[in-house]
């Protein structure tokens, strides 16, 4: 049913576990469709003094897909700028992933929204200091 | 690579093949290949084989040979009990508008059955709701029957839960109604988890369908039966050769029909008593520890009322699909109610019956122990869970 890749993930998650003093946090899904995603991002500059996603966490609880495409995420987002960051497509963790279920698609979806989540709070907390 | 030790526990899924039965099986694939509608000898073997074979069935439901048909497997026997009656009573009474009553944890062969006949018009169906714990209570169902209900169609245990119904007394109190109705109410009972634990015997039952299956009994896939009380008529789903009285033409799956009628053999001849009790103290054994070991777990389904090999788990802050990949890397098979598992993305129909909410159906695990697992397999099997249910919650956000 899983794509290798997608095994690989969920058995070895990439940068998984809580962030301390995190910069942006976002939370997506719920526990009624079975999918919360929580991604953490620390963000620094590059040396055009443009903001970056200098570090990247998630915590996760979900099916094997939901906790591939949050550590697939959590890959092509480190160390791109945020507006490059936020140019990964709704369905391009799943195709960096090999393809996913058609059912399972939503939890690209989600990935997505859970970064989109995360730095909406970051320029959020920026505004207020 | 690591050898990992494998432990099956998904025996509710499908078992593995006795060797007893491939045994009996192999003389009907190379050398006794006859076609058992034949007049030569090889077509006489054949016949012979599928007559014992319907004569062993027979003995173990207590009913006559006459009124054992081979199927597919039980989603066959299924769709030929349902739709096969209604389409009879439908075609010997112009204008008829039959109704049926089903329970809201019947397996999805009976509920897609009785959904598809109500799509197309042909019948009204009633789905009886059932108690916290799974079971069917006997009063909402003889409440749910109308003038023209002609078929009341109950689980005779649970495939997800486990839960044993209680088809005696739905087949008692249907009788009663019975003597008192115009329209007779037939009874059918998909028994195929129960084969292996409960009495089977018909006329005590009072059933007059009963659908079975070889691959949950360690008999093969893609054979299965239905006993069909005689003077019950149905229309049949396939036409073609005149086997088994027309009701279900086809070429007899010979060897498929040997491993049956041997995998059903096993079932009566083993100290049926003692390996239930063998199974139930490990299955309890089970139970008892997981309890011990993981906190947040909740057991589905009543304790009592149930077949002694199925446990049902939800353990919250979990997710079922998760879990099951987890505990495949170990070795290790078991199944889920999460929506995440099915391809729907609607939790398990079984657990939103027992109104078990959505977040914690997500959780469940299924697990169904069978004839060839020991002791060992329960230790190795909890200390993986431990470990995995461990590893996904501290993986969780919440």
């Amino acid at each position: 049913m899983y794509s290798e890749k997608v095994l690989d993930h969920f058995h070895h998650p990439r940068n998984q576990g809580k962030m301390k003093a995190a910069d942006g946090i976002g939370q997506v899904g719920n526990p009624v469709c079975g999918d919360i995603m929580k991604i953490y991002i620390k963000v620094g500059q590059n040396a055009d003094s443009v903001p970056i996603i200098e570090d990247i966490k998630f915590e996760t609880l979900g099916c094997g897909a939901a906790i591939a495409t949050s550590s697939m995420l959590t890959e092509m987002a480190k160390g791109k700028t945020i507006d490059e960051a936020l140019k990964i497509g709704k369905l391009e963790i799943a195709q960096e992933l090999g393809g996913l279920p058609e059912a399972k698609l939503h939890c690209s979806i989600l990935a997505h929204d859970g970064l989109k989540a995360a730095v909406a709070d970051y320029r959020q907390n920026k505004n207020k200091s | 690579m690591v050898s990992v030790k494998k432990v099956y526990l998904d025996n509710a899924a499908t078992t593995p093949v006795d060797s007893r039965v491939l045994k009996a099986m192999l003389p009907y694939f190379e050398n006794n290949f006859g076609n058992a509608s034949s007049l030569h000898q090889f077509g006489l073997d054949a016949r012979v084989a599928v007559d014992r074979a319907q004569k062993k069935i027979a003995d173990f439901f207590a009913c006559s040979k006459a009124e054992i048909y081979f199927t597919s497997g039980a989603t066959e026997s299924n769709n030929l009990a349902i739709w096969g009656l209604i389409q009879r009573l439908r075609l010997d009474q112009p204008g008829f508008q039959p109704h049926l009553i089903v329970s809201s944890i019947e397996h999805d062969a009976v509920l897609e059955s009785v959904r598809a006949l109500a799509a197309r018009g042909l019948a009204e169906v009633s789905y009886v709701p059932v108690t916290a714990r799974g079971v069917v209570k006997v009063e909402k169902l003889v409440a749910a029957v109308k003038a023209n209900t002609v078929l009341v169609s109950v689980m005779y245990v649970n495939n997800e839960i486990g839960t044993i119904q209680p088809i005696e007394k739905i087949g008692a109190t249907i009788a009663k109604l019975n003597r008192k109705r115009p329209q007779k109410i037939y009874f059918h009972t998909d028994a195929t988890q129960a084969l292996n634990y409960c009495d089977c015997r018909v006329s005590h039952l009072g059933v007059d369908l009963l659908s079975f299956s070889g691959h949950k009994i360690y008999g093969p896939k893609g054979i299965g039966g239905l006993y069909l009380k005689s003077g019950v008529v149905l229309e049949p789903l396939f036409f073609g050769g005149h086997q088994q009285n027309n009701i279900r033409p086809g070429t007899y799956n010979v060897s498929g029909i040997v491993g049956l009628a041997t995998a059903i053999d096993l079932i009566g001849a083993s100290n049926r008593q003692r390996e239930n009790q063998r199974i139930e103290k490990l299955r309890d054994r089970l139970i008892a520890t997981v309890q011990r070991e993981i906190s947040g777990v909740v057991l589905n389904g009543d304790l009592v009322k149930r077949s002694p090999n199925n446990a049902n788990f939800v353990f919250r802050g979990v997710e079922g699909e998760s879990l099951v990949l987890l505990l495949s890397e170990r070795g290790i098979a078991v199944s889920t109610g999460s929506a995440c598992s099915s391809g729907s993305l609607e939790p398990s129909h079984v657990l939103a019956a027992l109104g078990l909410a959505p977040e914690l159906a997500h959780g469940s695990l299924r697990v169904s122990l069978g004839r060839f697992n020991r002791q060992t397999d329960i230790d190795y099997f909890v200390t993986e869970l431990t470990r995995a249910v461990k590893r996904l919650r501290k993986m969780s956000p919440l």
